[in-house]
């Protein structure tokens, strides 16, 4: 990436340096080899990789759901390797947000509960929460289904309400993993428009696919093969 | 649930059938005093003191008295007691006794047939008498209507009414009663030998106190009196018996109670795995997690608790209604037993809760 002279770079979110990542044996898999990776604020990146290559053990890791066995990584100028597990999920709760491929919404909980729980463990108030997380269905277009059951949504709607939960938080990264894979053609059209508008509206957002046509939306795309990156 | 339904229902029976059998004790023992002259200085036979005549007359005063008469043994010497029949049967040795006439319904006294003597036969020294069970079998008399006589020596007595149970004075059944009256005149009867009193329920510790100053207030402590146990005390005992049984039950139900919520817990655990991976991914830590499961078993274990109670208590009331019981059930029982399920449910969330707080949220994202 270019970047004009005199110009200073948006602030660094995620700083990877070095990280490695091995599963102890037998026999030892090393999962992530001597990754160096920068994520800066407002950048839209995509990690793109066939299955087996690392890329959901990367995820892990950038979502601190994992720890490192090596390496640094720091997150919006945290050293997280130092972290204690109480503090990582502290972190976690406030810096990032998910959006997993089978959207994980709780069943019993209306589409509004699902979408406030994000903010449970960062501890907002009750009310707050409720407020803001009708205006996160709002921003993804569902404010008429904010009291329905996840159970009566399509794929897509339901991908959306995950986003919400991802956004409602106001967190510094979006991870995505494998967004579209559960969706059809048009629902997942619409789930990459959706992330262009974020993207254009300032956030920060990782979203790892094997799937080349969502990693071409991306501004910057990093593919990972056997543990190691190549650009 | 079904552990505290078991442990409520089952303590519940327990204290209603133990109150049961110490209420049936009572009626037979625990509301009889009887007050008899002290021993003289310690010496035995010697009387330390005579009963007066007027005792039931004082002790009648006292409230929680319900009935009471005097007893005496008759010293009828040598004298024989013959029926009148028609064989012209030979002569028994039987004893007499003489009573007042409250002295049937202190001994609840029950009638096979014709009626007990009254203050009026006592007064007017009357020749009537009325035969124990046994007597009347050993003298042949089975009826009183055509007003058959017995003679006590030389005597003859017209028998008004047979006998078919007393209770505490067992020696009534073998012997002629004669009035007080009757006996003073015949044969110089000096002074009751003991008093009989039938208290109400639960009065018999506080008559027992009263009486001896009420027939003696110079020298109460010449006189001995013989009261039940102290209140309760035959209660509690089998109280304690039958509940050591049922709590043994009610803590084995209870147990096994616990186990159900340890592995519905445990159950729904594994069922929510990505669940705890969600709200890992969002920021909870493994004590949020662990939190959760826990207030969720004891929220089990209370409703439990409180299901259980009602069911318990339910039994409680519909099995002593239909034996027509008093139920006897002790509040905190009633209201410690849902917060006995509430511990339950923490005890056996426990491993649970630490098992859930322990996944690792890749594992718990990947599983579902």
């Amino acid at each position: 990436m270019t970047v004009p002279v005199g110009v200073a770079l948006p602030a660094p979110v995620v700083e990877m340096i070095g990280v490695r990542r091995f599963f102890p044996g037998p026999p030892e898999v090393e999962a992530i080899k001597d990754v160096d990776l920068t994520i800066r604020q407002g950048e839209y990146l995509s990690i793109v990789g066939p299955s087996g290559s690392g890329k959901s053990t990367l995820l892990h890791l950038l979502g601190l759901l994992d720890n490192p066995s090596g390496g640094v990584y720091r997150l919006d100028g945290v050293d997280t390797m130092s972290l204690r597990e109480r503090r990582r999920a502290v972190l976690r709760g406030e810096r990032i947000g998910f959006v997993f491929q089978s959207f994980h919404l709780l069943a019993h909980r209306t589409v509004l509960e699902n979408v406030a729980l994000s903010m449970v463990y960062v501890g907002v108030p009750r009310r707050e929460r409720m407020a803001r997380a009708r205006v996160a269905l709002e921003r993804v277009g569902l404010a008429h289904r904010m009291d329905f059951g996840p159970t009566t949504l399509s794929g897509g709607e339901r991908q959306r309400v995950a986003i919400a939960r991802a956004l409602v938080a106001e967190p510094s990264l979006l991870l995505a993993d494998e967004p579209t894979g559960n969706l059809d053609s048009a629902n997942a059209e619409a789930i990459l428009e959706l992330f262009d508008e974020l993207h254009a509206g300032g956030m920060t957002l990782a979203v790892i696919t094997h799937d080349d046509h969502v990693s071409a939306r991306a501004q910057r795309r990093v593919r990972i093969v056997d543990g190691t990156l190549q650009w | 649930m079904l552990g505290v339904a078991a442990l409520v229902g089952t303590v519940g029976l327990g204290q209603t059938a133990a109150g049961q059998i110490s209420q049936k004790f009572d009626l037979a023992q625990a509301t009889r005093v009887v007050v008899e002259p002290g021993d003289k200085n310690g010496q035995e036979g010697e009387a330390a003191t005579e009963l007066p005549w007027d005792a039931p007359l004082r002790l009648g005063r006292l409230n929680g008295v319900e009935a009471v008469g005097t007893v005496s043994t008759v010293n009828i010497g040598d004298d024989l007691v013959r029926s009148v029949g028609l064989d012209g049967s030979e002569g028994k040795a039987l004893n007499v006794m003489a009573g007042s006439a409250g002295l049937f319904e202190a001994v609840r006294a029950a009638l096979k047939t014709g009626r007990f003597f009254d203050a009026g036969h006592d007064q007017r020294a009357d020749k009537v008498v009325v035969l124990g069970k046994h007597a009347a079998e050993r003298l042949g008399i089975n009826r009183v209507d055509g007003q058959p006589a017995v003679f006590i020596g030389d005597q003859p007595y017209t028998v008004i009414g047979i006998l078919d149970s007393v209770s505490g004075r067992a020696e009534l059944n073998d012997a002629l009663i004669i009035p007080n009256g009757t006996a003073k005149a015949a044969y110089d009867l000096k002074a009751p030998d003991a008093i009989e009193i039938r208290t109400a329920v639960g009065a018999a510790q506080l008559i027992a106190g009263q009486a001896p100053k009420a027939i003696e207030p110079n020298n109460p402590s010449n006189l001995s009196v013989d009261a039940p146990p102290k209140q309760g005390a035959v209660r509690k005992g089998v109280e304690s018996d039958l509940n050591a049984l049922f709590l043994l039950l009610g803590a084995v139900a209870l147990l096994v109670g616990g186990l159900g919520i340890a592995n519905v817990t445990l159950l729904s655990v594994l069922e929510r795995i990505g669940e705890i991976g969600l709200r890992r991914a969002l920021g909870a830590a493994r004590r949020h997690i662990a939190a959760q499961f826990l207030v969720e078993s004891v929220i089990v274990g209370l409703l439990g608790g409180l299901l259980g109670t009602a069911v318990g208590v339910l039994l409680t009331v519909g099995v002593s209604w239909s034996k027509d019981w008093t139920p006897i059930l002790d509040n905190t029982l009633a209201f410690g037993s849902p917060l006995l399920g509430a511990v339950i449910g923490l005890i056996a969330g426990t491993y649970p809760a630490w098992k859930a707080s322990a996944i690792q949220p890749i594992t718990a994202l990947r599983g579902a």
